[in-house]
């Protein structure tokens, strides 16, 4: 288990302005690395101050010295030395290697229940969360195959961590991306539920690009837009992730290295599509043995949640088409009304059937409104979580993994001992003394393992109870605007009837 | 599958065309049917008190082919031809639920027992729509013929309203219905021969006008009006999925949320009753009395083209009369001629202009009374569907 370091300071080459084509393979060993779910994280040297974050809501000693794995972090100073770091994570040695440090206490699941928990999370909800995120004016910069939308993101907020109340930046989709594979990279593995970044869309993209400027585009852009400002809300409601120094400088700097290997069909992306196929394969073969029933539980319920809210969205989906074709098919009789209006030679009935022609436009527009409104406020809600359940899953995964490591190491370090007894047996001194030092480095290592299962758990069932409560509130507050939405329209639809009734009655 | 209907659900449903059973001397109703497989069996129930008839009281089995001959033989019979004969009721067409069920059927491993259940009484209520409708649809041609002043009086009626053995025998063989089909070729030809003519008439100019222009609009707001109520129906079984899923989430959660799912589950449920209530009332007020009224200007249009044939006719026999003067040859029997074409002629134009104007009254009372009561019903329902949201989204707001 080479320890594969990567010296900091990070190296600059990654992020220069790189043209589309020329995102080849410039560091194979850094976009390796910026697939961490893929290689078990030995290359981590035990570091700690992990997500120093933590301490400012748990009280629990151990996570000052955190095997928070993956690094960066930390407060200003360093801040800016370490970030940048685009999909491969610097490894700031700052302490020397905790397991010598850290007492080994005997972590157990169920040594935190559920209460400690909610505790904790109320003394987090005291800090005021005071953050609105706003994505806004889609502007196409550019032309041709090389153009992209720039999107302002405003944020405005009192939390002390930012440099200002008010402040805007640009930033274009591949930008949005990046910050997403740094966070997927930072914090997945270790159990935070890090909120999905919104689709890649090839056909879409390439739309506005060619200089479409048709409906079809522009509702693209806003579906777009919607969804980035729903993703930035989203994890930035993670404490973790608000404190993240990368996020920080997502909101706040005006300038952002290119983020070049997000593109889809980079040899990056590439990678990652190769890199996700093994992992599932990987995921097949794990057997784990729950001891944690809490753990079965919730992902069975997980299974659930994700098989009825694809079913959900599905029929919400097709709500929206069917509102949509309602809206189309209005508008066509509406006109025709019209022209049976113009037709019709008795002069009363002629007016009446103008009039209904003019309300049946109106309710038209009515339609496409709910449908938009069916649209944007449910639908992409279910989306969103169809999504974010997928991630949450992950999450569970990285958990079996962390544990098969635990388990892998505890077995090599079972062979060594055996080895070891052998040479004693055999008299062989020096490659004794070798396979000595072997051992002591895998119990260190072993150690480590299972403080970091222990630690992955632990963070998992604060996530996911933290998840469930966003859950409920996220859905109890869209669902009550989606009825209102529909109420609107109702007592429209009764304004538009009542106008018409006397027309119709004028009929003689 | 048999279906009955009651004296009730008649009267809701008799909307399209003003009350016509009102003179008592000859009353005529449908009070059930039978449909097997693609036939629909109509019961024809007749009171009378008129001695034409041989009973007071009886009734006869009919299918719609025995319909379809009494209309045909009316329009053929040249002492009608003055008058616009009332359409023939369209064929029973159970295509769209039938389809509907089949899908049903094929999908159903991918959805819940209780959606299936409701899926599959939407679908028989649509179905027992369709069946409802092809009852009123032919019951109402009946009654228009026995309201009529001449028509009533027909023998053909008579026979099809009494003649208690199979009719089949009488109705069209297959040369008949090859001598139909030419017919109807014919027919289009004379469309571009009523446009052609020369009209002496003013009345029947505009009438003409009028009538070739409304006919096409309104056979495509028919159209435009159908696929608006189709919409409403998507939407109203969408209603029915959500509503299962939210079910099922809500019974595999135990977090706040279950209660929230429970209430919106209900809620969609209602909604859709709500929306398929929508969409039915608008096809039967909107979509209904357009077709209809289609097929009544359809009529109309026959009744033009006779007279532009008489007009035809009479213009030739002109013709024939002065070759017949130039040779003089034959010519009492072309003056003859000509006195019959020309007498043909007017009294095709008298009552042609008596029909019409009273059609129209007709028709500006009917559209008046289903506009209304269509603009009504969309009030009624989308108050009702604020009740349902609002008192939902207080629910919510609570728990």
């Amino acid at each position: 288990m080479a320890d594969t370091a990567r010296d900091p300071p990070p190296q600059h080459t990654d992020f220069h302005e790189l043209e589309d084509g020329e995102d080849l393979f410039p560091e194979p060993t850094a976009t390796l690395e910026s697939e961490p779910a893929s290689l078990p994280a030995e290359d981590i040297s035990t570091n700690s101050n992990g997500p120093k974050q933590d301490s400012l809501f748990d009280d629990d000693p151990e996570d000052l010295f955190a095997e928070a794995t993956e690094e960066v972090s930390l407060d200003s100073p360093e801040r800016d030395v370490l970030l940048s770091d685009g999909p491969s994570p610097a490894i700031t040695p700052i302490t020397p290697p905790t397991s010598v440090l850290t007492p080994r206490i005997g972590l157990h699941d169920d040594m935190f229940t559920h209460s400690s928990f909610d505790e904790i999370e109320e003394e987090e909800g005291g800090d005021s969360f005071d953050i609105h995120i706003s994505v806004s004016d889609p502007e196409k910069v550019g032309d041709g195959m090389n153009a992209y939308m720039a999107y302002k993101v405003t944020t405005k907020t009192s939390i002390s961590l930012f440099k200002s109340h008010e402040f805007s930046v640009k930033r274009r989709f591949s930008d949005f991306l990046g910050l997403h594979s740094k966070l997927a990279s930072k914090y997945l593995h270790i159990g935070y539920i890090v909120p999905p970044a919104p689709e890649k869309s090839i056909v879409g993209m390439t739309k506005v690009k060619v200089g479409k400027e048709d409906q079809s585009s522009n509702e693209f852009v806003e579906k777009r837009r919607s969804a980035l400002e729903r993703y930035l809300m989203r994890t930035v409601k993670l404490p973790v992730l608000l404190k993240d120094p990368d996020v920080l400088q997502f909101l706040e700097s005006s300038e952002l290295p290119r983020a070049v290997s997000t593109q889809a069909l980079s040899s990056a992306g590439l990678l990652r599509m190769v890199n996700k196929a093994a992992e599932a394969v990987n995921k097949m073969t794990i057997k784990m043995n729950e001891s944690d029933a809490w753990f079965e539980e919730k992902q069975q319920h997980f299974e659930n949640l994700d098989v009825q809210l694809r079913k959900l969205h599905a029929s919400m989906e097709s709500l929206v088409l069917h509102r949509k074709e309602l809206s189309v098919n209005t508008a066509q009789f509406a006109k025709s009304a019209a022209m049976l209006g113009n037709s019709e030679d008795h002069t009363a009935l002629s007016r009446a059937l103008s009039q209904l022609a003019e309300v049946e436009e109106k309710i038209d527009q009515l339609h496409q409104d709910q449908a938009n409104a069916d649209f944007y406020l449910f639908s992409e809600l279910l989306g969103d979580y169809v999504r974010l359940i997928t991630a949450v899953k992950g999450v569970f995964d990285h958990r079996m993994k962390t544990w098969q490591k635990w388990q892998d190491t505890q077995m090599l370090l079972q062979k060594k001992r055996e080895a070891e007894a052998k040479l004693q047996f055999n008299n062989k001194p020096d490659k004794l003394q070798q396979a000595k030092d072997e051992i002591k480095e895998l119990e260190g290592k072993v150690e480590q393992g299972e403080r970091e299962f222990e630690q992955i758990s632990k963070t998992i069932r604060k996530e996911v109870s933290r998840f469930e409560k966003e859950r409920v509130k996220d859905f109890k507050t869209i669902i009550i605007k989606y009825l209102e939405s529909l109420v609107q329209t109702q007592q429209q639809l009764i304004k538009y009837w009542d106008a018409f009734l006397p027309e119709a009655k004028a009929i003689s | 599958m048999t279906s009955t209907i009651d004296e009730s659900n008649k009267e809701k449903m008799r909307s399209v065309s003003v009350d016509l059973n009102h003179d008592a001397s000859l009353l005529i109703d449908i009070p059930d049917a039978l449909c097997e497989r693609d036939k629909v069996k109509f019961t024809v129930h007749t009171k009378t008190t008129l001695s034409s008839f041989q009973k007071p009281d009886f009734s006869v089995p009919r299918q719609h082919e025995d319909f379809i001959w009494l209309h045909d033989t009316l329009v053929e019979t040249e002492d009608y031809a003055g008058l616009i004969i009332p359409p023939a009721p369209p064929k029973p067409d159970f295509e769209s639920p039938r389809e509907k069920m089949h899908k049903l059927g094929e999908g159903e491993a991918t959805m819940t027992k209780e959606e299936y259940t409701k899926m599959k009484q939407e679908l028989e209520a649509e179905y027992l729509a369709v069946f409802k409708k092809t009852v009123q649809v032919h019951e109402v041609f009946l009654q228009r013929l026995s309201s009529h002043p001449n028509l009533s009086k027909d023998r053909n009626f008579q026979i099809f309203l009494e003649y208690d053995q199979d009719l089949t025998v009488r109705r069209k063989n297959a040369k008949e219905m090859f001598g139909g089909f030419f017919k109807n070729m014919v027919k289009s030809a004379d469309e571009v021969l009523i446009s052609g003519i020369k009209e002496v008439d003013d009345f029947f100019e505009q009438e003409k006008t009028f009538l070739l222009d409304y006919y096409s609009k309104i056979k495509d707001s028919t159209a435009k009006a159908e696929k608006m109520t189709r919409s409403h129906k998507n939407i109203a079984d969408d209603y029915i999925h959500i509503s299962a899923t939210l079910n099922s989430l809500s019974a595999d959660d135990s977090t706040a949320n279950k209660k929230h799912l429970e209430k919106l589950s209900d809620l969609f449920e209602k909604l859709r009753k709500v929306e398929g209530r929508v969409a039915s009332d608008q096809e039967l007020k909107l979509t209904e009395l357009l077709r209809y009224y289609m097929r009544d200007i359809q009529a109309a249009k026959d009744l033009l083209y006779r007279r532009a044939r008489a007009l035809v006719d009479y213009e030739n026999s002109n013709k024939a009369l002065d070759k017949a003067r130039l040779k003089s040859k034959d010519i009492p029997q072309a003056e003859e001629h000509q006195q019959q074409c020309l007498q043909k002629f007017d009294k095709l134009s008298e009552s042609g202009k008596k029909e019409l104007t009273s059609f129209k009254g007709r028709r500006v009372v009917a559209f008046r009374k289903n506009l209304i009561e269509m603009a009504e019903l969309e009030i009624k329902h989308a108050k009702n569907n604020v009740t349902l949201l609002q008192g939902c989204i207080d629910l919510l707001k609570s728990i």
